[in-house]
Formats: C-alpha cells, structure tokens, sequence
C-alpha cells in the first residue's frame, strides 16, 4: 500500500472530470459559433437583460445569506446551552435536507400557489386570496428553506466548541449577556459564520430551480440565463461565457470572505 | 429568566414549524382524495397504489438507486487508494492535488453539469446513463477524499509497519490492519457520496441521456407539466425511508449521520 | 514530465471514451431493438407505447421535451441519439434546412394515405412533399378562459389579455413563438417579422403586460386554469379540449386578430439508431385507430382523414367545436410559423429575455 501508483486513478479523474471540462469551458467561452476567440460572449454580460438577471441574484443570495445567519445564529447560541438530548435536537434540525432538494422545493410551490394550501386556508377563514408565488419573495423564501442547514451547522459546530468556562470568564469579569455574545461568541464564531455564508451564497447565486420553481418563469436570475442559453438559446458560447463571468464573481466573493475569516482569526 | 427560555423555546418551535411545515404538507396531501392542492377532499389511498403502478416513478427509482450505489462504490475505492497515496507524495505535489480536490467542491453544480457535458459532447459521446455516472463520480471523489483523509493522517505509517515487522505480508497488512482502522471514515465517505449522488439535480439534468430519468430529474419534469399527486405519496415515501435509514445508520456508526453537512461544512 | 503528463491525459481520454461507449459494445442498448422517441410531454397514450412494444417486439425509450427550442440544441449537438422526434413545423423547417434530418421512404409509411388535405397543403409551406416529415397533430393557438371568472364573450381578442381587471389572472407561455403570437397579432404584423423595430414593439408590449401576468408556463397552464389559479391563459387548442372535457364553463377562443396554426409531425434525425424502426413507429401513428387513441388522449386535431370520420361519428357534438374542427375562415385567418435564419433566431432571442428578465 501507500503505492504513489494509487494517485493514478485519482489523477485520470480530475483530469477527465475535472480539468479538461473547465477547459472545455473556457474554449466555448472565449469563442464565437465558428471557433474564432473572441471577448464578446464575456462582455455579454453588460447587456441589459444579463445584467439585470445578475444583479437579481446578487441581491436574492445576499438577501437569503444574511436570513440564513440572523436566523441560525441564536438557534446556534441556544443549542450551545442545550445539555440534554443535543443530538436528537440538531438531529431534527438536519433531518428535512436529507429529503431531496427538489421535492422541498416543489412542497413550497404547493404551499405558496394560489389555488395552494395557504391561500386554501386563506379563504376558507374568509380572507383574500394573497399574491405569494412568483414574487422575489417567494424565490428569497425557497433558497432560505434549503439552504438554512448549511448555514446552521457550520456555526453550530464552532459555538459547541467554545469552552463553556471562557463565558464563565467572561461574566466572572463582569460581563454582560449581551457583551458575552458580542464580544466573546461572536469574535470565535467568525470562521463558521465565514464558511457558512459561503455555502449559502454560492448555491444561491447560481440556482436556477428555485427561481424557476417559485418564480413562474417571470424572474431570471444568473443562473436561468445561462441554462436558457444552454437548452432554449442554443447559444453554448454565450452560456460559457456567462458561465465564466459567475465563476469570477463567485472567486472575488471568495476571496473577500476570506479576507474576514483571517481578521476574524487575528482576533480570536 | 423564565421568560427567556419560554421566547428560546418559541423561536425554536417556529424554525422547527418552518423546517416541517412544508414536509407535512405533502404528506398530508398524500391522502387527500382528490388532486387540487388547496382542498381536503377525504381520505385514500389510491395516490399510493398509483405510485407503485407508475412506471415513470418505478423507472426513476431504479435509475437513482443504480447511479447512487455505483458511483458512490467507485468514487470510495479511487478516493481511498488516492487518501493511501497521499503521504507518499512531495508535499508540493500534495497541496496541487488538494487544491484540485477543492474544484469540484467550491465549484457550481451548474457549471460542474455544463463543462462535463460540454466535454462528452465535444468528444462524440451520447449521453447516457453512463456519462450521468461518470458526472456523479467526479463530484462524489472530493468529499470521500474529505472524510477519508483525516483517518489516514491519524492512523499514520506505524501500524503498517508494526505489521510487516510481524511477518506480514504487505496485502494482509493492509487488509488485516489498514482497512479495518479506516473503515468508518471510508463508510462515511461513502454514505456522503451516496447522499450526494440522490440528491443532485443539476448535474444529472445537464449529463442525462435519452429516458433516464432519476428522482429528482423526473420531478423537475412533472413540475413543467403539472404536479400529480403520486408525487406526494413518493415524497412521504421518501421522507419516512430518509428517517428510518439515519435512524439506523446513527446507530450503527455513531455521528454518521451528520456527515455530510458537516463535511460540506468543512469544505 | 510533459511526457507524462501528456500520458495522464491520453488514459483519462481513453477511460472515458471506453466508460461511455461500454453500453454500445455490450449491444445492450443500442442496437435495433430499441426505438429512441422524443417527444413533448403529455402528448402520446402509454396505451399506444405499449401496443407498439408489444406488436413490434421494439422497446421504444421515450423521452419528452417541453419547447422546439429546448429540444433543437439537443438534436443539433447530438448529445443524445433519437431515433424518432416530435417537431411543429418551423422546427421542422430549420432541422431539414441545417442538414439534421434523414428523408423518409414515404414507401414504408403506407398510411400516409390517410393524411387530409389540410395538412398536406400547409405541409408545401414548411416541407414541400412531405419529404422530411409526416403530421401527428395540428391546431391553432387561442385563448382559453373560466367563464365562471369571466362572463361568456368577453373575451374576442389578444388584447384583452391586457385588461388590468385580470390582474394576476393571466397565463402567458413560457414559449418563444407562441407568446409572441399574442403582441404581434395585435399590432396587426406578420408573426413572422424579421423586423427588429416590430419586435421591440411587441416586446414592449410584452414588458406591460408582465405585471399582470401570474406566471409564464407551457403544458402546465391547463392545471393552472382548471384549479382556478388564473382564468384566463393563452393555451394550445387541444389543451384547452383536454381543459373542457374536465370543465364545462372553459371557453376557448381564437382570438379575432388572427392566429398561429401549428403542425406538428415526426421527423427521424440524421443520426437516428434505425430509419426502419423510425418509420415503423411513424406508421404506426398514422394508423386510423391509433390516430383516434391519441385524439382521445391528447384532443388535438389529427391530421388523418379516417380519424376525423371516427371523432365525427363517436362525437357527434364535437363537429362545431372550432378547437378542434376549425372552419376555413378560421384557418385563412391563421399563419404558421417558418425557420427565419439563424440571425433572426437571434434577435428573437434576446428580445424574449429581456422580457423574462425585465
């Protein structure tokens, strides 16, 4: 064992599944229809349309980002002071991801319809019916159901490891609660907020079933625009393109997390 | 104080109600006679027996499980044996191959599902079952290798070592001693790879061929065409197999369980 | 080391190719046992699938689609091989002019003699002697409304789909020709424009109209509109047939200002497994029986002559319904769509999202 020869097969895959498809993608990008390079399909995105659906997704997986934290955060404080059955209890919490992603979604859709549940319930208490599905809030309220978990656990993870005897310092010393969670928590929370935030907001910014789920094909975000170009739009270089311009964005997000994650680090 | 923990215990109920709500729904729907959504109409059970009878559905079940248990198989040996290789590696080699090891992962399902189509088409390959699995694989290797990794870093050479001082053969080294100290780091990575593979939607929707339809594919289809209400006897089906399945793999491999949102956590 | 990196590169290649072709050399799947259809959703009987399989002794793989432009890349790129497709004749018009499409023997389609006069003259427009496609159904595109929301009459025109007093009632498809149907009929210009200034008018359009809109989808608008969701939609005429045999207060329309009529025929793809299969199942469908199977299931108007008879004796009631036996006026009235270019598609294109976009 610990044969260099075992990296083989390992190496053929990221080769085959990994490298040579990003090239592929980069070669359709950065060429037009007869194989020539060109920037056009990069620069696409400043046409009005591309840039109006980027910048939806921008704001949508920024708006379901900052929920996902304000939500999960005091869920995170409160387990952190559960001593009893904590496992169950997070057990609960998690459970609902393990059922596909798609049948979630598709649960909201029955739910948010108008002829759905709630408008069902709506009227049968004698009120009117509501305007709840294909609105940016319905799409906002879909990425925050599913993607909530992926937020909760990272930070779930870092708060149960802070020793309960640094809060305990903490208000020997005078501390309030308020300063405790501030001063204390948050600080040493930073690397779970920073690794969450970027497992909601890539997800986010890239979705295209939720929106088209929740959205009723009347808002495109990033995402829907490059997989209409891909099936409808018959334009795969346009779509690479596209394609290309989100990578960047979500690598400049990245880095900027990043960026925190370290002085959240300095400071812990 | 006591009003705290009252304030504490609503916040969680109202999450937990969020989590669920949607869930219940559907299962309630599941029984519901008739096939609008928005009204009870009385009790059946004819949306099950309709599930059971619909080939789609049947077809779609077969195809998830396949490609889950096959690429999940074949993405645990090659990230295993890769985990084995590792410490035999210069570490400048080493970092290349973990920073390679990250794309899949950080990368969007999206474009992780258009460049490897993008690939079997430039290539001349009809897509297939085959080059779903092939998808599958590649995205289900980083997180074997995420779960594997740590246990050989624990595990360490001298083990081995003390093996073949013994008179052991390298096989039966490995074998003997090696595999059983990895075994649960390799069954979590598997468990990962095999959740992973259920549940993805996009790379199989831009990968798939001709008919194959898996779970999530042939929902996204009934979604375009108009929900029927087998739909949601599958869903509850699913629920209930997804509780009993953790259930029992929480108590066979202790914290298994939350491995992949924990691995995906990590990332 | 560049060597073998090369090396590295080489194998992957190879696993990969040998992983994919595995099936083909297994002779499992693809040889002519199977039959590759594509086809839209909701648009065929399982009945009818199985009595092929059954006669035949094929397996007939089906697959669906929801729009000509979602399915044309996939026959284009060749990603998956079909051996027969499921196209509406602007579709058909664009596969047969770029190259993608076998003739069929007409020979081995004996009942093509059952196809009526209709289709065969509209046929001239789109492929003259029927030389790459053989109609499967046909109708026109209206609109389709619940008169328990709407009174009787109300509606005659594409512009009353801009009514403000059917906020959030509205369904539009979700469709790149179809929902232009709507803006350019009403501004009085050929559905066939070329005309950029024309599109951006009915783009504009498009644009106020999209508040009112509760959403944009193709084949789901029928549930939309029976579960009283919206009362109002745009909707292919055998939809809203399908819509009217569940419901008896659906109306259909086809509105004043003219309309699309639509043919949708089988085509068999240059790189189809097996031609003969393909023309098999073709003539399968043509079959009068068959034809009445598929009018029973889907309510679309058929182009096989012996087929008409069948409806017009079984539903005596159904001779009037201008869903389904639209009179010559009607039809004169309507346009049916042709392959503009590649640029054109183009400009359509970008049109349609900036509309779904905005």
């Amino acid at each position: 064992m610990n044969k260099r020869s075992f990296t083989a097969p390992y190496i053929i895959w990221i080769i085959g599944g990994t490298l040579i498809p990003l090239a592929m993608m980069f070669y359709y990008g950065l060429t037009d229809e007869s194989g020539t390079w060109t920037l056009q399909n990069i620069l696409a995105i400043f046409e009005p349309g591309n840039l109006r659906a980027l910048w939806k997704s921008l704001l949508y997986s920024a708006a379901c980002t900052v929920v996902c934290l304000l939500l999960s955060y005091p869920i995170a404080l409160i387990l952190r002071n559960v001593k009893r059955a904590k496992g169950v209890i997070v057990f609960i919490f998690l459970l609902p991801m393990w059922v596909n992603f798609l049948l979630r979604t598709m649960a909201w859709q029955v739910l948010l319809e108008k002829g759905g549940v709630i408008n069902g319930i709506l009227s049968w208490i004698g009120l009117p019916k509501a305007r709840l599905i294909n609105t940016p809030g319905a799409i906002i309220m879909g990425m925050v159901y599913d993607f909530l978990p992926f937020m909760l656990l990272p930070i779930n993870n870092v708060l149960s490891k802070v020793p309960n005897s640094l809060t305990e310092a903490a208000y020997d010393l005078g501390a309030s609660k308020a300063q405790v969670i501030t001063k204390v928590l948050l600080p040493l929370s930073v690397p779970g907020i920073v690794s969450g935030i970027t497992m909601v907001f890539v997800p986010a910014l890239t979705t295209f079933v939720i929106s088209n789920m929740l959205g009723g094909g009347k808002i495109l975000l990033i995402g829907n625009i490059i997989e209409q170009e891909f099936t409808v739009g018959d334009n795969w270089n346009l779509g690479a393109g596209l394609s290309i311009v989100m990578m960047i964005f979500i690598l400049v997000s990245m880095a900027f997390i990043a960026k925190f994650d370290k002085k959240g680090e300095g400071l812990a | 104080m006591k009003k705290h923990s009252v304030l504490k215990k609503v916040y969680m109920a109202v999450i937990i109600l969020f989590l669920y709500a949607p869930i219940l729904t559907l299962m309630v729907l599941s029984f519901n006679e008739g096939r609008t959504m928005g009204k009870w109409t009385g009790f059946s059970l004819h949306w099950y027996e309709d599930m059971f009878a619909d080939e789609d559905i049947m077809d779609a079940l077969k195809n998830t499980v396949i490609i889950a248990l096959v690429s999940a198989v074949v993405s645990t040996v090659i990230g295993t044996l890769f985990c084995l290789a590792l410490p035999r590696l210069n570490s400048k080699m080493r970092s290349v191959f973990l920073a390679l090891n990250n794309i899949p992962l950080l990368n969007a399902d999206i474009v992780t599902g258009l460049s490897l189509m993008l690939m079997f088409v430039a290539f001349g390959i009809t897509l297939s079952m085959g080059t779903v699995i092939l998808a599958h694989i590649t995205f289900c290797i980083p997180y074997v290798v995420l779960s594997v990794r740590p246990k050989v870093r624990q595990l360490g050479m001298t083990h081995y070592e003390a093996a073949l001082d013994l008179g052991a053969t390298p096989w039966v080294a490995f074998f003997k001693v090696v595999l059983p100290e990895l075994r649960s780091g390799i069954f979590s990575g598997f468990l990962m790879a095999f959740t992973m593979s259920v549940d993805d939607f996009i790379v199989t929707h831009f990968t798939r061929g001709a008919g194959i339809n898996t779970l999530s594919t042939m929902i996204y289809g009934q979604v375009r065409i108009g929900i029927r209400p087998t739909v949601y006897a599958l869903s509850t089906i699913v629920f209930v197999v997804v509780f009993i399945l953790l259930i029992a793999s929480n108590v066979i491999s202790g914290k298994s369980a939350t491995v992949k949102a924990r691995r995906k956590a990590e990332s | 080391m560049k060597k073998r990196s090369l090396m590295c590169l080489i194998l992957a290649l190879s696993l990969l190719v040998c992983a994919c072709a595995a099936p083909v050399e297994e002779g499992e799947e693809r040889d002519s046992n199977y039959l590759y259809v594509y086809n839209y959703g909701t648009y065929i009987d399982p009945d009818v699938i199985d009595m092929f399989e059954e006669e035949t002794g094929l397996t007939v793989v089906y697959d669906v689609f929801d729009t000509n432009e979602e399915m044309y890349p996939v026959i284009s790129s060749g990603s998956v091989k079909y051996d027969v497709v499921c196209a509406s004749e602007y579709t058909v018009e664009k596969l047969w002019k770029n190259g993608y499409l076998s003739e069929i023997n007409l020979d081995n389609v004996p009942n093509f003699k059952y196809v009526n006069d209709i289709c065969r003259q509209f046929a001239e427009q789109f492929d003259p002697g029927n030389k790459y496609s053989v109609p499967y159904n046909w109708g026109t595109v209206g609109i389709l409304y619940n008169s328990r929301m709407i009174e009787e009459g109300e509606i005659t025109k594409w512009s009353d789909l801009w009514k403000e007093e059917y906020f959030d009632e509205i369904m539009m498809m979700d469709s790149l020709r179809d929902i232009y149907v709507a803006p350019l009929c009403m501004l009085g210009y050929s559905i066939n424009t070329t005309s950029e200034a024309e599109m951006r008018e009915a783009t504009d359009l498009l644009i106020k109209q999209k508040e009112l809109v509760y959403s944009y989808k193709t084949d789901a608008i029928r549930d939309f509109l029976l579960n009283e969701s919206a009362a109002i939609g745009q909707i292919y005429s055998g939809e809203a047939l399908y819509c009217q045999e569940d419901d008896e207060d659906m109306v259909y329309v086809v509105p004043e200002e003219g309309s699309n009529i639509w043919f949708d025929c089988w085509v068999i793809p240059k790189n189809a497994q097996s031609q003969k299969n393909a023309e098999l199942w073709i003539d399968f469908m043509l079959r009068p029986e068959i034809g009445f199977m598929t009018y029973e299931y889907v309510g679309y108007s058929t182009p096989n002559s012996a087929t008409e008879e069948m409806i017009k004796e079984e539903y005596p009631e159904e001779i009037d319904n201008q869903a389904l036996f639209p009179d010559q006026e009607l039809v004169d009235n309507c346009e049916i769509f042709h392959f503009l270019g590649a640029d054109v598609d183009r400009m359509y294109n970008n049109f349609w999202k900036e509309l779904k976009a905005y």
